[in-house]
């Protein structure tokens, strides 16, 4: 049984490429990527601006459609596994709705759903309390710090337990102590519900702290470069970040993009 | 007390430059009704002269004033002497149009961001339709509609006129609003398979109530005016409109502005109202601080 789940990926690029036809030109955000995302796995994508990361996993939610190559998760295309509502998307901003409280916000996915009332109810407290914030349901977004609205939009993304968490740089506009914190329990959210977690990063740091797998792309055109397992263990401390293996590794990210990046930095 | 001094100040001023204007302007009748009794008469007697006459070019804020409160508290409410009378016809026909105008606007709106057809043909054909002079289209309105054979009731056939005034920017407001969300939010929608309803009712209508809002506020003073404009020409006995046309048939300068001033006085009202509703809208779905 475990070897038959091992063998089939949640998330499977082959040859996948995306050109963006624009007034100047075919863009190529995406060329020739091929990528193999296993069940439980928390893949980093790291690189520049321009290197298609963002692109990548809005392909992977069909919010982008591919112009070559295939993309299948969990097992159908991209587009079958958004309508069977297979994952949950976390934005670089929260989105919150001004006129929803946060419980409302949480609620909306499972409104849209069609969950029974008692069930929104038991759904929102439950995720509340994943994010740590219990008692702030009544709040209306603009009561909470940015911080506490991503996390609230981390809880929107989860509440209707989707397999697979896909994150858009989603703690870019915070600050550095706000964003330590956060990945901590991002970590702990990973460990509890055994999700398949995508995230998108411009911070090595933050790739090596949270990843077992780091997926380190360049532009022009949008490509991978490198995929590096992580050895560390999945308990992780935040002093993990000044052990032997964690610096190895972010030297070997910081090399991956500089000679993805060319002469051009 | 701080917002309330500027505001008087302006008052102060207005009510100070108005009462020149008087005199100025009705100083000539004032001298030639003296002439014509041969009379000299000294400055002083001129300029209380100015503010007392009959049917003054421009009438004295005392006077307005006080044919505003007789219209209002001086005669029974059910007279036609009443402005109140006049003020609650003129007010339920603006109420039929803005409420036909705005439930038709925000239809169109939501035809408009929904096709692709309809946003290309009615976008066009809306504007066009403000570029006619209301002058121009109210009477031939009335007359279609209130004469044989349609005999449309004058209640109705002046709310349409308002209505034709109330759509506008209730279209052009909704229309804005329900485009407002940004793509980030509609891509949610989208990782939750939302249908084009869900999206409807759970974001592009919330999101669009500040922009509804705005509109209904410009919106309800048009319908005013519009009222107003189909009461002149239609022989309507009813009315601030046709107040102001009877005073103007008779020269009563006075009833002139008096009517002139309740329609103001209305139409301000109608504004407030709204912002008060949209004021509590708001805050009761958190977009107020």
């Amino acid at each position: 049984m475990k070897d038959t789940a091992a063998t089939s990926p949640v998330i499977e690029a082959k040859g996948l490429g995306l050109t963006f036809q624009t007034n100047d030109g075919p863009v190529h955000a995406l060329k020739d990527v091929n990528l193999t995302v296993e069940k439980g796995d928390f893949v980093s994508f790291i690189g520049p601006s321009g290197c298609g990361k963002t692109t990548f996993l809005r392909a992977i939610a069909a919010l982008e459609h591919p112009t070559e190559g295939t993309l299948s998760v969990n097992g159908m295309s991209a587009d079958a596994a958004r309508q069977a509502r297979a994952y949950g998307y976390v934005f670089q901003a929260a989105g919150l709705y001004p006129w929803r409280t946060i419980a409302g916000n949480i609620r909306l996915p499972l409104e849209i759903m069609g969950f029974s009332r008692a069930e929104q109810a038991s759904r929102v407290e439950k995720v509340l309390a994943l994010v740590d914030l219990e008692g702030f349901g009544k709040k209306f977004p603009w009561q909470l710090s940015g911080g506490m609205q991503q996390r609230a939009s981390i809880a929107r993304a989860l509440a209707f337990d989707a397999d697979i968490l896909l994150m858009d740089e989603p703690f870019g506009a915070l600050d550095e102590i706000v964003r330590d914190k956060l990945n901590e329990e991002v970590l702990k959210l990973w460990a509890r519900t055994e999700k398949t977690i995508g995230f998108v990063t411009h911070s090595i740091p933050e790739a090596v702290y949270l990843s077992t797998k780091i997926v380190v792309m360049s532009p022009r055109p949008g490509r991978i470069t490198d995929v590096i397992e992580s050895p560390l263990p999945k308990e992780r401390p935040l002093d993990i970040r000044d052990s032997k293996e964690f610096i190895e590794i972010a030297h070997r990210v910081r090399e991956g993009l500089r000679a993805g990046h060319g002469d051009e930095v | 007390m701080r917002s309330l001094l500027p505001i008087l100040a302006v008052v102060a001023a207005i009510i100070a430059l108005w009462y020149g204007a008087t005199v100025w302007l009705n100083s000539q009748w004032s001298y030639d009704q003296a002439a014509r009794a041969g009379v000299e008469i000294s400055f002083s007697e001129m300029v209380s002269d100015t503010m007392a006459q009959e049917r003054p070019v421009l009438p004295a804020p005392h006077q307005v004033a006080l044919g505003l409160w007789q219209g209002v508290a001086g005669q029974k409410i059910t007279s036609k002497r009443s402005l109140v009378y006049h003020g609650w016809i003129t007010f339920s026909a603006t109420m039929l149009g803005f409420a036909i105008g705005t439930g038709l606007g925000i239809l169109l709106a939501v035809g408009i961001v929904h096709d692709k057809a309809m946003d290309m043909s009615v976008m066009p054909w809306a504007i066009a339709s403000q570029t006619v002079p209301i002058l121009a289209i109210a009477p031939m309105v009335i007359v279609v509609l209130g004469g044989p054979p349609l005999n449309v009731p004058p209640l109705l056939s002046k709310a349409v006129i308002a209505a034709y005034l109330t759509f506008f920017p209730v279209v052009v407001g909704m229309v804005k609003g329900l485009r407002s969300p940004d793509g980030m939010q509609l891509d949610l929608l989208s990782t939750y398979n939302a249908s084009r309803g869900q999206t409807f009712w759970k974001l592009r209508l919330p999101a669009s109530m500040p922009y509804l809002f705005a509109s209904l506020k410009v919106a309800v003073a048009a319908a005013v005016v519009g009222t107003i404009v189909a009461e002149l020409p239609s022989g309507a006995v009813a009315g601030l409109g046709a107040r102001l046309l009877q005073g103007s048939y008779y020269g009563q300068t006075v009833q002139i502005w008096a009517a002139l001033f309740a329609a103001a006085t209305l139409a301000a009202g109608l504004v407030v109202i709204i912002g008060v509703i949209e004021r509590s809208v708001l805050a009761r779905m958190g977009m107020a601080r």
